[in-house]
């Protein structure tokens, strides 16, 4: 069992700094997922870790041995690549062999390992098959099959779900956390998406401009986001931000909106910044549908999604704030409507001008 | 959903034109510009003529009378032997070099510019800088004997060396082709394939002989064929180099062909020579890509 403990790493490329001086532990048998977009810096971290890419400055840590001086063989990690990186002319039980071969592992027990595998991610029937001759799902499949059969001591994913469609990467999603249940191992996931992220992780690693926002279990990222950012990346339908003046009310923080409207929050007001300027933070769930008259704020319906099980509802304030709320399954407002907004304060958030955020206690 | 429009449908044989239409200026120009010279050559294989016309139909004599020329005979081995000795050559040096200089670096671009230059010259202009170099009077290469103490080899003229020097001056001068389509074809390979090779603990040489080489094998195979039809067709370099000589040791086919059309005038020899040439590059070139698909299904 092996943790990873990244300390005061950076990199860059030419002038460009892509990681800044980032440290981070990774307890043994733990899921982290990085998640952050597109060039936040999250898939060169996960290189970095698999020796692909030298780091500048710091030292990374592997089950206690230094190893960012080691090439990428020498780490005992194995990775599964967004577009695969299965050997094309190669089967798929010579591309499962190959890494054994080369660790010089005796040939009968690459036959046993590549066995076990097979039969753990169901692909026996493919073992003489090549890559060109497997569908996206198959090649999936035996991509973490040729990383399972090395038994390294970290597994490393950069967004393997990427390229298969909806219903495949749900339930690809399952079969990882299964995987992950069934063999302990300590493993490293890069996404962009938070579905994936908040579904596999047993941490989440907040990444964003080439650094750490935030790193915490999946309902901490969404109940108690450090920042700005990390509340407005996290979460669907993404989180209400409304522009606020901040007043004090009985020690808690209570919020003018811009058409004057107040909400009282959970947020205590004695930490809070001087300025009072601040963002109002609500997800659609914090914000019910209610009779015209009854609720907290109140505006016009522009928008109505029915999801099924739950409806969202696309509120203009009088100022033309646009606010999301959610209403049950079997929701009656139509668009035109004028409806009343009951806004659960306890779980608003403040955000400073800096982003960083403020919650109530209670979260 | 209604259709405005209904639906233009044009019948299979309106389909069928306007294809053959669009493949037509191509058949036109490979029917006249090769099937029909090739079997007016055939035709004219089977006869005796000269410039001035054909004299008889002969039938197969053409080609009896090929088979016990010596000289010809002789011409057909010197084919294959610079055709051994160049093909190999220059896939392995191509390959050799595009391996090289496959890095985005400034000197990488600089080389490749270098080791493509020379195929831009004309056949006249390579002869000549390569007679410079090989005359065993004030040669490149007398110098260099000279500086090492060494007595001048008249490569030129001496019947062992001639056609050595002449694939020397070849590969010299062929070389960017290869190492072209080879470099192309490494710059397709994807980046990730090395990764997942790293990680596997694949050394340097695991990942040429394992990553490398089985994913550029048909550039190979597209870099031996071509190779093969060209230095088949050896003419220029003999021509102006040696003359053919010393004692025909570096007669290729197509000098043979050349000079007994152009000089002696025996128009039906020269096509009959001219059929046995074509017949020997479609056979190594179809057993090449045969053993190369072969090599592919397994």
């Amino acid at each position: 069992m092996t943790g990873v403990s990244l300390s005061g790493v950076s990199k860059r490329f030419g002038d460009v700094v892509v990681i800044d001086n980032l440290s981070l532990d990774i307890n043994s048998g733990e899921f982290v997922v990085f998640l952050g977009p597109s060039g936040c810096g999250k898939s060169t971290l996960l290189r970095m870790l698999a020796g692909l890419e030298a780091i500048d400055a710091g030292e990374i840590m592997i089950g206690g041995k230094r190893v960012d001086q080691l090439p990428p063989g020498a780490r005992n990690v194995a990775m599964v690549f967004q577009q695969y990186a299965l050997y094309p002319h190669m089967t798929v039980r010579e591309n499962l062999a190959f890494g054994l071969r080369n660790a010089r592992v005796p040939a009968d027990a690459i036959e046993h390992r590549i066995g076990a595998a097979a039969q753990r991610l169901e692909i026996t029937a493919l073992l003489e098959r090549r890559p060109g001759q497997l569908s996206g799902g198959q090649r999936q499949r035996v991509a973490i099959a040729r990383a399972i059969v090395k038994e390294p001591d970290l597994f490393l994913f950069d967004e393997p779900l990427s390229n298969l469609d909806a219903a495949l990467r749900a339930r690809t999603r399952i079969e990882l956390a299964q995987l992950h249940q069934q063999l302990g191992a300590t493993m490293v996931f890069v996404t962009h998406d938070q579905v994936e992220a908040m579904t596999l992780a047993d941490r989440i690693v907040v990444i964003n401009d080439c650094r750490i926002e935030q790193i915490g279990t999946p309902m901490q990222i969404y109940r108690r986001p450090a920042t700005r950012f990390v509340a407005s990346f996290v979460g669907t339908p993404r989180i209400n931000l409304v522009p606020v003046q901040v007043l004090e009310a009985g020690g808690t923080a209570l919020a003018r909106l811009p058409d004057g409207a107040t909400i009282r929050t959970g947020v205590p007001f004695a930490g809070l910044p001087a300025d009072p300027a601040m963002t109002l933070g609500l997800r659609a769930e914090a914000i019910r549908i209610v009779e015209p008259a009854a609720g907290s704020a109140g505006g016009t319906v522009r928008v109505v999604e029915r999801l099924g099980d739950r409806t969202l509802v696309h509120v203009a304030l009088p100022d033309g704030t646009m606010l999301t709320a959610e209403d049950r399954g079997d929701s009656a407002v139509q668009p035109g409507q004028v409806a009343g907004l009951a806004v659960e304060g306890s779980a608003a958030h403040l955000f400073a001008a800096d982003g960083t955020a403020y919650h109530s206690d209670a979260l | 959903m209604t259709a405005d429009h209904p639906p233009t449908r044009r019948s299979p044989t309106s389909h069928r034109w306007s294809g053959i239409l669009f493949v037509a200026p191509y058949l036109a120009t490979f029917v006249f510009m090769l099937v029909v010279p090739l079997i007016v050559g055939i035709r004219l294989s089977m006869t005796r003529g000269d410039l001035f016309g054909i004299k008889e139909f002969v039938g197969l004599d053409n080609f009896a009378r090929l088979f016990g020329d010596p000289v010809f005979l002789q011409t057909v081995w010197n084919t294959f032997y610079f055709v051994l000795l160049t093909v190999p050559a220059m896939t392995l040096i191509g390959l050799a070099l595009a391996l090289v200089l496959n890095h985005q670096t400034r000197w990488a671009a600089i080389l490749r510019a270098i080791f493509f230059a020379s195929t831009v010259l004309s056949v006249t202009v390579v002869t000549l800088i390569w007679r410079l170099v090989l005359i065993p009077e004030g040669g490149l290469a007398a110098v260099i004997a000279g500086a090492i103490g060494r007595e001048p080899v008249a490569f030129l003229s001496e019947q062992a060396l001639a056609m050595p020097a002449v694939a020397v001056t070849t590969i010299w001068w062929g070389i960017g082709l290869p190492m072209v389509l080879f470099l192309a074809a490494l710059q397709q390979v994807p980046r990730d394939l090395y990764e997942a090779a790293a990680l596997d603990n694949a050394s340097r040489t695991r990942m040429l002989f394992s990553i490398t080489l089985p994913s550029i094998r048909r550039t190979m195979v597209l870099v031996i064929i071509v190779g093969i039809i060209l230095q088949f067709q050896l003419f220029g370099q003999p021509h102006l180099m040696t003359g053919g000589g010393p004692n025909n040791s570096t007669r290729p086919v197509v000098l043979f062909i050349y000079e007994t059309g152009w000089k002696q005038w025996q128009l039906g020899y020269a096509a009959a020579a001219s059929q046995v040439l074509f017949a020997m590059i479609a056979i190594a070139a179809m057993a090449q890509y045969y053993f190369s698909s072969r090599k592919d299904a397994a």
